[in-house]
């Protein structure tokens, strides 16, 4: 077992100055889209999450302006059609996105402002990878982390449709589909993500999924404290919990926040017509493709700094799958 | 801020009104969300609009724009009716038991001695009885009719809460389950603390909004408190600093003040700065003035400044107005009585109210110089944007000359925050193209003047060619020298004040501490209160140990806080008269039986005896104002003054308009709508968004992205009855000028009952221009009525009159 980077802390840590190899490595992959038999890996990484606590956000959208930062896309400048929301949806350039709701609570007649921050919930069981046709454009690690490996994609769009969330979007541009990502770049050498890094209030914060889950359930009785009765986790079991979670005021009815489903699943269609496509698509694309998916993982461009590229580009020329250490 | 951003942990209730801290401030915020999260602090907010903050918070009201007074009165008639007072802090930390002239009195509205004519009142008799000992006279039982405790329940009578729901709108019932909360703490184990900024200064009555919640603070005895006081946030990164450098025309460094004509010799200027207490064994620290004063002309002036010549007070300019604030300038130079201007990290076009009168103004100069990192509106106001900027360039012919400047990232220096912390920052990136440090430009401009002075003479150029210039390369100053200089350091031997024999620092040491300061010309230091940030241990603002003892969020160790470290201001009144804390498990300082110590530096000598020594060591008094003497031009209790431009006359005097000794230029006072003017019904206010700073961010790509057009928000009845749609186009205007935007139309503003009528509020959102990454738009100056607060000439940009309209698309170019 090689040495890997440390495990994610919440992301008010400050991160590593000295180089650190890459804690997400091809043989941490637990599925790939399209792929059948994927060797399963010698080591588990604990579960990570991130939680996003909605009652402490106050919808600044410094996630949004770290995450376009970080993954340096350029999201267009548009209209202001009389929200709060800018963009005015997820895109393929806006991979997360502060939803405002005007809610007039029934029990009390205030209104209150819901704000969810919006985005991929990685989970546990992923409809994108299930619906995915394309070997090895969608990976998830152990972690629990479920990534794009846009190499191999081919822009058609079943993600999209696998997906209870309705969170990818697929590029006009190169017809590529896009999504949070976790900042798995980040998260490989023991950051935590871009948004919760940036984010004023700690409402999103990083670590691991049991860390998360009891600093969640402080949170929830504070809020119950506060005459929130109904607070609670959303972590739907529908799609085999997530690895992103909401603390909400009313976990009774997640819908309330712009729409967040009440009991996502993912969609009996996709769950059927998957075995077909997935073996349809490997006879076409050939089995050597898992090997280029894998590739992909590695090859993409890692922001970190160039020390870390340097470190991918020896790990993939090596090609042992087993490098990380410096 | 009394106290600091890291101290807001430690209060058990945050009063957020006159500003919204999560949308504004949202990184200091996170100190509330810390004192929610472990302390189970509650978060009220008072605010016209539901914003982000009300968002987050246990509990919200809406209230009408420029009725903060009549809201605060009412809560402290409620706190005395229902005995919600720290009595013991009151009888002892504050002036409720001193005497007040027979002569005082309030009657419709205005404060006695008001003089019409000159829109000014003679204060003569807003004051406290003498003595013949020359103290003030006072009645700790609190019994006399002239005490101020019982002038102040006269005074706050009126503001019933029937009162505030008519005048405020904020419903009866809102407002006293937060009377409710807030009399919670004052009890000496709870405290709150007041969360405010533009909301509460950008009104002709700023001040007297902020003095209403010092003073109720007062009454809870939570000032000098961890988890209390009055905290301003600040509005730019630095704005503190600006002020404590005393960039204003009636201002020196550290809260010092320029002559005015009247005080023509150096005798006369220190004659009514001689601060005597007027209680007995207080020790009034102004007393000290002369020490800061004659160190600060000798930074200026060195060898040059001698106690023969007064140490060349005649090189400073006496004013003849109380100041040439910016309103003033932009009215002198809308009069053509201005040739150059210097628009150093400014941009008014877009910053000052009424943005016609601006663009004139600036139209009739004959050169105006740009010191900026932007290219801001200001610097193209000659320049034809359609709608959004429709001048006659050809008529214009005013030269332009910009100089671009680095920004704060490519600076070396010190920033200083809301809560008085100098943190030194180091440049993070190297300055594009030509652009140059500030103090380049400024040092290259004054040694070219400095040669023409040199060369030619002229009128007085002693000021300008004795000018101490000491720096290592006199064509650019470095942050380090200028850190130094305002520190101060001795210029001979400095001995003790009692062990003469004793030396205090050596010729050429920096000074430790302001305590060091001296009047016989031994010392020098450009800022006084700055005294202690660099001294012979090297630079404090950089020090960065986040060691906390005792958990109190003081940070004893990370940077400077003026004055002389100290976190918490007043804290002496953190403690009981006998010297305990009132608060045990939140102790700050402690009276051991010989001295006070704790995790702050003290706010009181440190040997000065319980019960001999007041804790509000700056006032004469010893104790603090819930009286507020002269001191201020508008009253010695804040009573309420409608806004220039309201919905409703003023309800005690109808005659009254605005704030009645607030300045008005005679043509900004035509423009003005009338009260209740049927043109302009709705109440306009402005505010900032997160997603934008000013008028900077909009340069940037991923702010613009954020929040890329401008648009004003209103109510879904608003809408409804104008025929307005959610994100349509409108047309706002007022009597000054007219705007297009779109329509945010949102349930988090309602129409209030204010009097008996129906008041819609409109919210202008401030961030867009004619220039940058956003969508062209427009600033809510262009609307806004030029009028200032009457102490501090801060303009009214939160409270004036519009109307609005659907408006049809814009023309496709």
């Amino acid at each position: 077992m090689s040495e890997t980077a440390p495990q994610p802390k919440t992301a008010a840590a400050n991160p590593p100055v000295q180089p650190i190899g890459s804690n997400l490595l091809p043989s941490d992959v637990v599925r790939i889209s399209a792929t059948k038999d994927v060797p399963q890996p010698d080591r588990q990484l604990t579960k990570v999450a991130k939680l996003i606590d909605v009652s402490k956000c106050i919808g600044c959208k410094a996630c949004q302006s770290a995450c376009i930062e970080w993954n340096d896309t350029r999201p267009e400048v548009e209209e202001n059609v009389g929200v709060y929301e800018n963009p005015h949806d997820l895109t393929p350039n806006m991979f997360t996105l502060m939803r405002f709701t005007e809610w007039v609570n029934p029990e009390t007649d205030n209104l209150e402002w819901l704000i969810r921050k919006d985005g991929c919930m990685h989970c546990e069981d992923p409809g994108c990878l299930k619906a995915c046709p394309a070997p090895g454009a969608i990976v998830q690690y152990s972690n629990g982390i479920v990534d794009f490996i846009h190499e191999n994609c081919i822009g058609c769009g079943y993600c999209v449709t696998g997906c209870p969330f309705d969170i990818p979007r697929i590029s006009k541009v190169d017809h590529k589909s896009y999504k949070c990502t976790l900042c798995s770049d980040r998260v490989a050498v023991g950051q935590g993500p871009a948004c919760a890094k940036a984010c004023p209030t700690q409402a999103i914060v990083f670590g691991t999924k049991e860390d998360m889950i009891a600093h969640a359930e402080e949170r929830i009785e504070d809020l119950k404290s506060r005459g929130y009765a109904n607070a609670g986790i959303y972590d739907p079991a529908g799609v085999g919990g997530t690895h992103v979670i909401y603390v909400l005021h009313h976990a009774d009815k997640p819908s309330i926040y712009d729409g967040l489903p009440d009991e996502p699943r993912i969609s009996p269609v996709v769950e059927g017509w998957k075995g077909v496509t997935k073996t349809a698509g490997l006879a076409v694309m050939g089995v050597a493709a898992v090997g280029a998916a894998i590739h992909g993982i590695f090859a993409r461009a890692n922001k970190v700094a160039e020390h870390e590229e340097h470190e991918a580009e020896k790990l993939v020329q090596s090609g042992d799958g087993n490098g990380g250490t410096v | 801020m009394t106290n600091s951003w890291t101290d807001i942990k430690n209060t058990d209730l945050v009063v957020v009104m006159g500003g919204n801290a999560a949308e504004a401030h949202p990184c200091g915020f996170k100190w509330v969300t810390e004192a929610k999260a472990h302390r189970g602090a509650k978060l009220i907010v008072v605010d016209p609009r539901y914003t982000r903050t009300a968002s987050v918070s246990d509990f919200y009201a809406p209230i009408r724009p420029g009725s903060d007074i009549v809201f605060l009165m009412g809560v402290i008639r409620w706190c005395i009716e229902n005995d919600k007072v720290q009595w013991d802090y009151v009888r002892n930390y504050t002036n409720a038991s001193f005497l007040v002239k027979d002569e005082f009195g309030w009657a419709d509205g205005l404060f006695t001695g008001y003089d019409e004519e000159k829109r000014d009142y003679d204060k003569s008799s807003w004051d406290y009885k003498m003595g013949e000992d020359g103290f003030v006279q006072t009645d700790p039982t609190l019994q006399d009719p002239r005490c101020v405790w019982n002038l102040l329940r006269a005074h706050v009578d009126a503001y019933t809460p029937e009162f505030v729901e008519r005048i405020c709108g904020t419903p009866k019932d809102k407002f006293l389950t937060i009377c409710g909360m807030i009399g919670e703490c004052s009890t000496p184990t709870k405290t709150m603390t007041s969360m405010y900024a533009l909301g509460w200064t950008q009104h002709s009555k700023g001040a007297q909004n902020i003095r209403g919640m010092a003073m109720l603070q007062l009454i809870l005895g939570n000032i000098g408190v961890r988890g209390g006081g009055m905290n301003a946030l600040r509005g730019h990164s630095n704005i503190q600093g600006l002020t404590d450098i005393g960039l204003m025309s009636n201002l020196i460094p550290g809260y010092l003040n320029i002559p005015t004509e009247k005080e023509a010799d150096w005798t006369t200027y220190m004659s009514t700065r001689a601060f005597k207490p007027i209680v007995p064994n207080q020790t009034s620290y102004w007393q000290n003035y002369l020490k800061f004063m004659v160190s600060f002309m000798k930074a200026m002036w060195g060898d040059a400044a001698q106690p023969e010549n007064d140490w060349a007070y005649h090189y400073l300019p006496k004013l003849d107005v109380p100041a040439y604030d910016g309103m003033r300038m932009f009215e002198l130079m809308n009069h053509g009585k201005v040739n150059l201007y210097f628009c150093q990290g400014f941009n008014p076009l877009l910053s000052f109210p009424n943005r016609g009168k601006m663009t004139q103004a600036f139209s009739k100069l004959k050169m105006l110089v740009i010191m900026d990192p932007l290219a801001t509106e200001t610097s193209h106001f000659w320049q034809n944007h359609g709608i959004h900027n429709d001048v006659d360039t050809a008529a214009i012919q005013t030269e332009v000359l910009e100089l671009p400047t680095t920004c704060f990232a490519e600076d070396e220096g010190a920033l200083v925050n809301s809560g008085r912390w100098i943190q030194w920052h180091w440049a993070g990136a190297t300055p594009p193209g030509e652009a140059k440090h500030d103090t380049w430009i400024m040092a290259q401009i004054f040694q070219r003047v400095k040669k023409l002075y040199q060369d030619e003479g002229g009128v007085f150029p002693d000021p300008i060619l004795n000018l101490t210039w000491d720096y290592a390369d006199p064509l650019e100053p470095m942050p380090d020298e200028l850190a130094r200089e305002m520190n101060g350091r001795a210029l001979s031997t400095v001995y003790d004040l009692k062990d003469t024999t004793k030396v205090v620092a050596e010729a050429g040491q920096q000074l430790s501490n302001f305590g060091q300061y001296r009047d016989d010309g031994s010392t020098m230091g450009g800022c006084w209160i700055y005294a202690g940030s660099w001294t012979e241990d090297g630079n404090m603002m950089a020090r960065r140990d986040n060691t906390d003892p005792g958990d109190t969020g003081a940070f004893l160790n990370w940077s400077f806080a003026w004055p002389a470290n100290r976190r918490i201001l007043y804290n002496r009144a953190s403690c009981d008269p006998q010297g305990k804390p009132w608060d045990p498990s939140r102790k700050i300082i402690e009276w051991t039986g010989e001295k006070w110590e704790g995790y702050d530096v003290p706010d009181i000598p440190v040997t000065a005896k319980p019960g001999e020594v007041h804790p509000f060591i700056m006032n004469p008094e010893g104790v603090s104002r819930l009286f507020s003497r002269g001191m201020m031009r508008d009253g010695p209790f804040p009573t309420h003054m409608e806004p220039f431009e309201a919905p409703i006359a003023n309800p005690f005097n109808a005659r009254m308009r605005g704030n009645p000794v607030a300045r008005v230029f005679e043509s900004d006072a035509n423009q003005f709508a009338a009260i209740g003017d049927p043109e302009f019904p709705c109440v306009a206010t402005s505010y900032r968004l997160t997603e934008h700073f000013h008028y900077w961010t909009k340069h940037n790509p991923v702010n613009a992205v954020l929040q890329p057009e401008f648009f004003v928000e209103i109510s879904e009845e608003l809408a409804a009855e104008r025929g307005i749609e959610r994100g349509g186009r409108v047309r706002v205007w007022s009597k000054r000028g007219e705007v297009w935007a779109k329509a945010l139309v949102t349930k988090r503003i309602r129409p209030m009952q204010i009097d008996g009528k129906t008041v819609h509020v409109i919210g202008i959102p401030l961030h867009w221009g004619f220039m940058g990454a956003a969508k062209k738009g427009f600033g809510p100056n262009s609307l806004s009525s030029q009028v200032g607060d009457a102490n501090v000439e801060t303009p009214e940009f939160k409270a004036f009159m519009v109307n609005i309209e659907p408006s049809a698309e814009e023309p496709v170019a």
